[in-house]
């Protein structure tokens, strides 16, 4: 019995040895989340961010960088400060906001980086740098801020701001992670993939405090940090500032156009906001206030705000006419003002005439013959048939639908369709009668400052565009913008029809806008005015210049400032010998515009 | 000291062979558990832990040849004394040791400090296998039981006042030895219940089944058996008692301190409190499981090397073997703790006097107490219990203790030729 309980202990130690081999074999081999439990301890996932890129206007301006911002960190338990007296000196801030920053970061943490001095400008940066070495535990944190050495064009550029959830999920390649900033309108938002860059990793170590430990592996998984693409804008910067300066304190928009390639020179939506105040830790605060402003500053209106196109709208009317066949330089009508008000001008009148007068019972009369052409005996049937084939025509002049334009948030407008009308009266309940106001751009019709100034293009090309849009080049190479911007559009009316009306529009300048007039600078233009039921009507002027080499194709929107021919005339007069001659002649004009008293 | 007194040709130089192999490890593995690459010190560099242990490994190696050159007769002749004068060391550390987190466990002065419980071991050992070795000494009777596991108790009283539970367990494991010298049987099976019962009534939280299973099992022993009214009161008794045991453990747990029902508790769910209690048992598994089969490589370590585990040097030694060589790593440090109480064990029933086999079996029962407890904890099979992992943990009281235990045995079986034939 007594022999065997060696032998029974010899068992028993192999046993446990047994047990213990297995259960190691278990958490050890077979168990795979300990060591996934092990990376999630010690290896801490560090993102590089990139530097975001620059954006410049047209001539190499800059208009958008990132500033560094210095924060000055202390982690507590290295930190020794000595002298109290002289390191307040130093670092130029008070005694009790030294005891004050270290007792919180003291209560973060004793190991742990935290900010003592948020903040700190670039020259106090450079005079701090030099004593940094003096205090342990003591460095320098970098961050950028998006700056605009000019604070300009905030509604073209846009802002970046932290991704929201919704973004978040959206976000099916997982680029983004919570946190992160991105462009949430303008072109920051719209050029996101090219001005954010590539992320890089860093693996870095910590120990069970999260104080660093050197890099993992030596920084065999590190990929750096990918910068974001310069992009340079279309915009002039000197016409963008100038054009502001001009809409300070009013509403509406300027939207200019370089005609033959589509480029937006200025687009200028009244009120706007210093983007510098978008950025940083002032953000939320400025959101704030801006957003619940009730001029609404942040609504972008070149591209959001959609009025009738007015009189102006006659001169598409006369482009399809002449291209149908239907009118001719010849077609002389009657300026019966029965059909519709009109004002006094030599009666009747032919096209030109038409134009130059801008009459309203031409246009009454000349739409009729467009829309009613006799196809169907029913009149009814005739009116539908002939507004949807019109329809046709005008959304080629890109109208009713929006452009394009490389914004997010562009709105189209409206050119309607028999469905409408049908909704309205019931179908082959309206004819010619109902729809009549279209003739002279009211009604049931809406367009945006952009499509006006495209409009304005389109004349001043004979008959095609570009899609309008604000980068020229990406990274340097006007190749890389988007594909649709190199497309030409044509409006489907043969270039010779556009004589007749650049000829008219530039003599129209002299009977409706005499304050638009320059010396030796040929400029083709035609008033309107957007009829607005809640108040005064809105000024509107489209033009471009000069007639026979057109540079400049601009539209102007000025709220309730009445009649098109003195505050949106004026101004778009400004900003084209802004641009073409550089300087201003005319200084009474300009206080005229700048002091903004139109009525 | 007579010439016959050395016997270097018959040292047992396997055992010696495997307890150097184990103290280099270890060595190596106190070095990985502060190795910090952003601070590279070297391995011998006496501001850090393995420079300190080298100083140990060394005085170790003194205690070694003086054990070695000493006359074997010396420690047979003095263990009654060697016992006494540690029982009173222990009476009066509670007095004159340093207190630290409410615990006495070392005197000494200044930096230098010796743990007097770990000493102890091999003097109760000595006196233990001084008491038993009469021929008339016979464990299955209860007079000399009592006077086995009274020299037993004294030590784990003393201990128990430290207050130092996790040493004061470690005497139980003398049992395996009075196994070997022949208490009944019964002990253990009734031990064994006991620990079942009690694993089972802290992991069941409801006592009721447990107590209903008892009552189905004591039911059908009864059916099965002979039906005499003696033997169904023997057994209704014993079941009762056993019901009455199962509802005392709550009891008794509740009104253990907070932190030792925690680390009971924490056996049962490693993920009651991740943070706080289940933080080193969590880490230490972390820590092994991560390593895998071949393990991250020598200093290569995370888990271990930042921290991430407590009482990494001492009680946790294992984890820094575990991440850093593996599976493969564990089963070699295993096999060679294994061979060492295989080793062990030869020896002990190779002696010719009783006293060294009881010895020897003493010296079996602790190493193997202390690897089968520390390696079980580190893994979560076991509550956290401050012992540490022989030759292998960091500190100079616990590798000198081990050493001069271990030494004292392979002093008597390099010296058996000599001895006496006194074995019965």
């Amino acid at each position: 019995m007594k022999d065997q309980r060696p032998v029974v202990i010899l068992i028993f130690i192999f046993l446990v040895s047994v047990i213990l081999l297995a259960k190691l074999f278990t958490i050890q081999v077979l168990d795979d989340s300990f060591m996934k439990r092990a990376e999630r301890n010690a290896i801490q996932r560090i993102v590089d961010h990139p530097y975001r890129g620059l954006v410049y206007d047209r001539t190499g301006k800059l208009m958008v960088f990132n500033n560094p911002i210095f924060d000055l960190m202390v982690v507590p338990k290295e930190f020794k400060v000595g002298d109290t007296t002289r390191f307040c000196q130093l670092f130029k801030i008070s005694k009790e906001q030294l005891i004050e920053g270290y007792n919180a970061a003291k209560n973060y943490s004793r190991v742990k980086p935290s900010p003592l001095i948020k903040q700190i400008s670039t020259t106090d940066f450079a005079r701090i740098q030099d004593f940094l070495v003096d205090y342990p535990g003591l460095f320098i944190m970098t961050r950028s801020v998006r700056s605009y050495p000019t604070p300009t064009a905030a509604h073209a550029l846009g802002y970046i701001g932290e991704i929201s959830a919704g973004q978040l999920e959206r976000d099916t390649l997982k680029y983004y992670s919570q946190g992160d900033y991105v462009g949430l309108s303008g072109l920051e938002r719209y050029y996101e993939n090219e001005l954010r860059g590539k992320k890089g990793v860093k693996y870095k170590m910590v120990n069970v405090r999260g104080v660093d430990k050197g890099p993992f592996k030596d920084g065999e998984y590190d990929t750096a940090s990918i910068a974001g693409k310069n992009i340079t804008s279309t915009i002039d910067l000197d016409l963008q500032r100038y054009g502001e300066m001009l809409m300070n304190g009013k509403t509406g928009s300027v939207v200019a156009i370089e005609p033959k390639t589509g480029e937006i020179l200025a687009m200028i939506s009244a009120p706007f906001y210093d983007p510098n105040e978008l950025t940083g830790a002032e953000f939320s605060k400025t959101y704030r206030r801006l957003n619940g402003d009730k001029a609404k500053p942040l609504f972008n209106r070149p591209i959001m705000a959609m009025y009738p196109p007015g009189s102006i709208f006659k001169i598409v009317q006369s482009l399809i006419g002449l291209q149908e066949g239907i009118l001719t330089p010849n077609t002389t009508l009657s300026c019966n003002r029965s059909l519709v008000a009109c004002h006094n001008h030599p009666n009747p009148v032919n096209l030109f005439g038409a134009i130059r007068n801008s009459c309203n019972p031409y246009y009454h009369q000349a739409y009729r013959m467009i829309i009613n052409q006799g196809i169907s005996s029913n009149t009814f049937k005739d009116t539908e048939i002939g507004l949807n084939a019109w329809r046709e025509k005008v959304l080629k002049f890109g109208l009713g639908g929006s452009l394009g334009v490389d914004m997010f948030g562009e709105k189209g407008g409206d050119i309607p369709s028999s469905k409408l009308y049908d909704r309205i009266y019931g179908s082959g309940r309206w004819k010619y009668s109902t729809i009549y106001s279209l003739s002279i751009g009211q009604g049931e019709m809406q367009v945006t400052p952009l499509q006006m100034a495209n409009l304005a293009a389109i004349f001043a090309n004979k008959g095609y565009y570009y899609t309008p849009h604000l980068v020229k080049e990406i990274d340097g190479d006007p190749t890389l913008i988007p594909g649709k911007f190199q497309i030409r559009h044509d409006v489907g009316v043969d270039a010779h029809h556009f004589d007749l009306i650049q000829d008219a529009m530039a003599e129209a300048l002299y009977g409706t806008a005499n304050r638009a007039v320059i010396k030796d600078l040929v400029i083709a233009g035609k008033t309107g005015t957007a009829q607005n039921p809640h108040g005064e009507d809105h000024s509107v002027f489209i033009a471009f210049a000069p007639k026979d080499d057109p540079k400049i194709a601009i539209a102007v929107y000025v709220e309730n400032a009445g009649w098109g021919g003195r505050a949106a005339a004026s101004t778009a007069s400004l900003m084209i010998e802004k641009y073409i001659k550089g300087e201003i002649s005319r200084p009474a004009l300009q206080e005229y515009v700048l002091a903004g008293n139109f009525n | 000291m007579r010439e016959s007194d050395i016997h270097i040709n018959r040292v047992d130089w396997i055992a010696v062979s495997i307890y150097f192999a184990l103290v280099i490890i270890g060595w190596f593995n106190i070095y990985a558990a502060v190795y910090d690459s952003q601070v590279e010190k070297s391995i011998f560099d006496f501001s850090i832990n393995s420079g300190k242990q080298l100083v140990w490994i060394g005085t170790a190696i003194a205690l070694i040849t003086i054990i070695m050159v000493a006359d074997y007769r010396f420690f047979e002749n003095l263990s009654l004394i060697i016992y006494g004068v540690f029982m009173l060391i222990l009476i009066v550390t509670p007095f004159l040791g340093k207190e630290v987190n409410g615990q006495t466990l070392s005197i000494g002065f200044g930096d230098f400090r010796i743990q007097p419980g770990e000493f102890a071991k091999f003097a109760t050992a000595l006196a233990l296998a001084k008491v038993m070795e009469r021929p008339t000494f016979d464990l299955s009777k209860k007079n000399y039981q009592f006077i086995a596991f009274g020299v037993l108790f004294i030590p784990i009283a003393l201990i128990l006042l430290q207050p130092d539970t996790g040493t004061a367990m470690v005497y139980f494991s003398f049992l395996l030895m009075f196994y070997r010298e022949g208490l009944p049987q019964w002990y253990f099976g009734l031990g064994l219940g006991m620990v079942t019962i009690t694993l089972l009534a802290l992991g069941i939280d409801n006592n009721l089944y447990l107590a209903l299973a008892i009552v189905l099992l004591t039911a059908a022993l009864i059916f099965l058996g002979k039906r005499t009214w003696q033997r169904i009161l023997a057994f209704s008794l014993i079941g009762i008692g056993l019901i009455a045991y199962t509802y005392s453990i709550d009891f008794v747990v509740s009104k253990l301190p907070p932190h030792q029902q925690n680390r009971i508790m924490v056996l049962f769910n490693p993920d009651i409190d991740p943070l706080g209690v289940g933080w080193n048992v969590t880490q230490s598994k972390i820590a092994i499981g991560s390593g895998g089969l071949l393990g991250k490589g020598y200093l290569e370590g995370t888990q271990t090397k930042f921290d991430f585990v407590p009482e990494q040097h001492t009680d946790f030694i294992f984890c820094t073997l575990g991440e850093e060589f593996g599976w493969v790593g564990s089963l070699v440090v295993i096999g060679l703790f294994v061979g060492l109480l295989y080793r062990l064990v030869i020896m002990a029933e190779r002696q010719k006097t009783r006293f060294s086999r009881i010895y020897g079996y003493g010296v079996i029962s602790i190493l193997l107490f202390h690897f089968m407890i520390n390696i079980a904890m580190t893994i979560g099979l076991f509550p956290v219990v401050g012992i540490p992992l022989p030759f292998f943990s960091y500190g100079g009281s616990s590798l000198w203790s081990f050493t001069v235990l271990l030494f004292i045995f392979i002093k008597f079986d390099s010296s058996r030729a000599t001895q006496l034939g006194r074995i019965s």
